[in-house]
């Protein structure tokens, strides 16, 4: 929509702007970590970062977050009726998001809101209520591989404004009325300021020399690549950890589970995933996923198969090569899913 | 915008054991508020998740039929521990229901046609709102030739009894009840559903069948369909996975792409031929 | 490194090639630097894709826990101590068992590492016999390897497998000189809010995914406690209470038979310091029972034991 120039020397100034009426996060150093935190001033936020260790995933999709609470008693007919948890009361912005990230949440949008049943409340609530200002990627990772999963190291999708950094200042850009109206007072870009960022675009481009391929995986049936024998090497040395899931952007499983304390009941909903093997489990003890071949399996047909079939083929991944550094076991999804597309 | 995770409440009305060996309770509910009664349309097939507070929620396929007014019966095998706490539970108590879920059993596209309803065990249960719904004056016109055949271990592990007995007076349907063994008091038909299912022998022409059941009995019934020359297209399954949110999202239930809570429960075996063995 | 890498090969492939084994279990190297993962070879070929390096962080027992067949197992002490437990758990059988013994040269904690380089992406780690020669973006440092070694490996009394059936390379010295008390000894010296407050810093960033445990060769039950439904001991979500259940619970399911093989830690992917509970366990079971896990076969492990003149002081 427009594109203009945030000053380094002028950031403080921005960010108070967008503090005044707003909680505003963004990616900290802490314990030597990247992690999300508040921030008030331009010094707290990360500016130079690869991208935070866990995806900011849990502004929207919490790892624990209460649905609705009841009274504890029994007998109290009252305690049968919810009570739904309040909306966020104060909108959000979270600064110096990784394209990849913003991209994972429309990704997500198309599972938590589908109609008038599917229609998570607690998901849109949230997003609904925050802004997100992107920090284009110019120096990825060798296990980054957006390029190839739909998804740029100075992708805009799911973003309101988009920052890139050129020296000295910040090229922004917005693509929502969002987005346009927190640059409203900036100065204007100039061409030579577009042409800078637009080569840093190439420049990152073309440092992303790792990918998938997924062709043969779109042509492929989905039992022709249930049955394909790279299962039973994928799953050898996994553990069923639910490491690559909790810092996945896009896994999005999760249980409900009613907690009482005293008098006080809460329905709550927390991470959960496919690799657990009770998570399939019947009440009657047979389990679907009995296996750790199966639970395997899932996980990487559920977002190179599943969800392009189901979502107009959108890839549930967006190459952010978090779980390739995480996984304790080193099994790593560019391998495992180049061998689905053999 | 509703929130689809709040179940409505509603109270006991009834309660009824329904079987020997009092593993299997019905319940009938009855909505507190009008306007949830109102929002609450289903039909034959759907399922909900009964919810008891401080215990979670369970989905159960819904046994009563529209057409028999605004209460929603569900049978319950006592397994876990919400079902447990519910066969605790008696008339005028409160508890919620979320739903109606799930797709349905095709029955409009099945206007015109002769339909096979194979039941066996406790799996009957969204097969009686089927029946109920097919013979109500309003759409039985609407159809050809009704089979019912249902099977249980024993006498005592029948479900609904009555009503299969009326639908049998009644003359508006075929109804073959069988018990898989001899058992004293017992006048009807004996032998598994699948063989019960050869010797009835319902014809493919112009036709569905709804199969719900143990996956032993779906095992061996598939075949007896085959050979008497039905197509994949015609047999309707429903399928059952541990599930929690109930609107295809929390990733649990899925077969394949498909989630048995949102694009099931209802199938048909072309379908299932196509996806993996997870359910 | 390198010539021990060819010796676990050659061994590999011989048995292999003689069916002696139906699969031998390894490491081989990763897709990133500082990454060797559990590596299973069924045939001379894949054999030739072992590996032996300073990042063979995964411990190997744990691949044999309910696997069917003849094994080959690469084992330095930690591993070796394992694999004893596990056959006086009566979870493997010695007879189906192929111990390739060596000496640990003890591993390198990646986080150490990464720790010189905040923000910086590692691009490859190369091996030198004193040294690890660490690469990246515009940047290049050669770094003393024993300064780096996981705190387990620091504080190791055993580097040497107590089993083998076939030893590569020579046996070695057991130590590495740390002392494994000094990681135990702080609790001590705390009052219990003080050592609450210790807890709750240690686990703050749990996230429980259960790597720590489904890396772990000691934790094989067929359904951790964690999970259990019926009752359901432990609730699920993100609470101090839960998260605390969890690691002390296990930290004593562990207790006289942890080996302080480190896997826990390494596999953590938020760098949590389960050795801090577990140390002072090791010690406990050490200084009341004088026993260590894994040194022998046969050895009755004393939290499956009783024994009239057991210590009994601390139980109140």
């Amino acid at each position: 929509m427009s594109h203009k120039i945030l000053a380094k020397d002028k950031l403080d100034a921005f960010l108070q702007g967008l503090c005044r009426d707003q909680d505003l996060f963004a990616p900290v150093m802490k314990d030597g970590k990247v992690g999300w935190a508040p921030v008030t001033t331009a010094a707290e936020a990360l500016w130079e970062f690869s991208n935070s260790e866990l995806s900011p995933k849990d502004f929207f999709f919490p790892q624990t977050e209460c649905m609705m609470r009841f009274k504890n008693v029994q007998g109290d007919p009252q305690g049968m009726i919810m009570q739904a948890e309040p909306a966020l009361n104060k909108p959000r912005v979270l600064l110096n998001i990784r394209p990849c990230d913003a991209k994972a949440f429309q990704v997500l949008d198309m599972i938590f809101v589908q109609d008038e049943m599917t229609n998570d409340l607690y998901w849109r609530d949230k997003r609904e209520k925050t802004t997100l200002i992107g920090l284009a990627c110019n120096d990825p990772c060798p296990t980054c591989f957006c390029t190839t999963v739909g998804s740029n190291p100075h992708g805009t999708t799911g973003l309101d404004v988009l920052l890139t950094d050129i020296g000295d200042k910040l090229v922004a850009e917005s693509f929502t009325a969002k987005g346009e109206a927190l640059l409203k007072e900036l100065p204007e870009v100039t061409r030579q300021d577009l042409f800078q960022a637009g080569e840093l675009k190439k420049a990152a481009e073309a440092k992303i020399t790792s990918g998938v391929a997924v062709d043969k995986i779109n042509a492929a049936t989905v039992m022709e690549l249930y049955d394909a024998p790279l299962w039973d090497r994928v799953m050898e040395s996994c553990l069923n950890c639910g490491t690559c899931t909790f810092c996945c952007p896009t896994c999005h499983c999760f249980d409900i589970q009613d907690e009482t304390q005293g008098e006080a009941g809460r329905r709550v909903r927390n991470w959960d995933y496919c690799m657990s093997w009770l998570f399939t489990m019947h009440g009657t003890g047979h389990n679907p996923r009995g296996t750790k071949k199966d639970r395997v399996r899932q996980r990487f047909m559920h977002k190179f198969k599943y969800i392009p079939v189901k979502r107009g083929g959108e890839i549930g991944c967006v190459g952010c090569g978090r779980c390739v550094q995480l996984c304790p076991v080193n099994i790593d999804v560019r391998k495992v899913v180049n061998d689905m597309n053999a | 915008m509703r929130n689809t995770y709040i179940p409505y409440p509603v109270s006991i009305k009834e309660v009824r054991v329904e079987t020997e060996d009092k593993q299997l309770k019905s319940f009938w509910l009855q909505f507190l508020k009008n306007e949830d009664a109102q929002a609450f349309n289903y039909k034959p097939g759907q399922f909900a998740e009964l919810s008891i507070s401080g215990y979670g929620e369970i989905p159960i396929g819904i046994a009563s039929s529209p057409t028999e007014g605004r209460d929603l019966l569900f049978t319950v095998n006592k397994v876990g521990s919400v079902s447990s706490r519910l066969h605790n539970m008696k008339a005028g108590d409160i508890m919620g229901v979320r739903g109606p879920l799930g797709n349905c059993y095709p029955l409009k596209e099945a206007q015109g046609k002769n339909i096979v309803i194979v039941a066996g065990g406790f799996a009957v249960t969204t097969l009686r709102s089927t029946m109920n719904w097919l013979l109500h004056p309003d759409h039985r016109g609407d159809y050809g030739e009704i089979t019912f055949i249902y099977g249980a271990r024993t006498p005592g592990m029948l479900l609904y009894t009555e009503e299969w007995t009326a639908w049998q007076q009644s003359g508006q349907a075929k109804v073959c009840v069988t018990v898989d063994r001899e058992a004293p008091g017992w006048s009807g038909l004996v032998g598994f559903v699948p063989t019960v299912t050869g010797d009835v022998a319902p014809k493919p022409d112009n036709a569905i069948a709804l199969i719900c059941g143990p996956p032993i009995m779906i095992k061996f019934t598939q075949p007896v369909f085959d050979k008497l020359g039905w197509q994949s297209d015609q047999i309707i399954m429903s399928l059952e996975n541990r599930m929690k949110c109930g609107i295809g999202i929390c990733g649990r239930c899925n077969v394949g792409p498909e989630y048995v809570c949102k694009d099931g429960p209802v199938f048909t075996k072309t379908q299932l031929t196509s996806l993996p063995q997870e359910y | 490194m390198e010539a021990i890498a060819q010796k676990i090969r050659e061994a590999a492939k011989k048995l292999l090639s003689e069916g002696k084994v139906d699969v031998v279990i390894g490491y081989a190297k990763g897709s990133v630097p500082m990454r060797e993962y559990p590596y299973f070879a069924y045939t001379p070929e894949e054999a030739e894709n072992l590996t032996w390096s300073s990042f063979c962080c995964n411990n190997l027992a744990l691949y044999t826990i309910r696997r069917p067949g003849r094994m080959a197992v690469v084992a330095q002490g930690c591993v070796s101590r394992n694999l004893v437990n596990l056959i006086n758990e009566n979870q493997i059988k010695r007879e189906n068992l192929y111990v390739i013994g060596l000496n640990s040269p003890g591993m390198v904690d990646r986080r150490k590492v990464q720790a010189l380089f905040p923000g910086k992406t590692i691009t490859e780690v190369i091996e030198e016999p004193e040294h690890l020669l660490v690469k990246g973006q515009g940047f290049e440092e050669r770094i003393e390897r024993k300064k780096f070694l996981r705190s387990n490996c620091l504080t190791c009394v055993q580097r040497n497998p107590v089993i083998s059936d076939e030893l590569i390379g020579q046996a070695g010295p057991e130590g590495h000189g740390g002392n494994i008390d000094n990681v135990a000894a702080p609790w001590e010296k705390l009052i219990p809010a003080e050592r609450w407050a210790e807890m709750q810093e240690t686990f703050k960033d749990c996230i429980r995914c259960y790597a720590c445990r489904d890396a772990c060769p000691l934790c094989y039950c067929y359904v951790c406690f964690v999970d259990e439904a019926q009752p359901q001991w432990c609730a699920k979500s993100q609470d101090e209470a839960d998260v605390m259940t969890f690691h002390l619970l296990r930290a004593f399911h562990c207790a006289g038979r942890c080996t302080d093989c480190g896997t826990c830690e390494s596999a953590c992917p938020q760098g949590i310091k389960m050795r801090r509970l577990t140390s002072k366990i090791e010690k406990d079971i050490r200084e009341l029972y004088g026993y260590r896990p894994g040194m022998e076969i046969g050895a009755q492990p004393p939290m499956s034991l009783f024994k009239p003149n057991d210590p009994q002081d601390f139980i109140k």
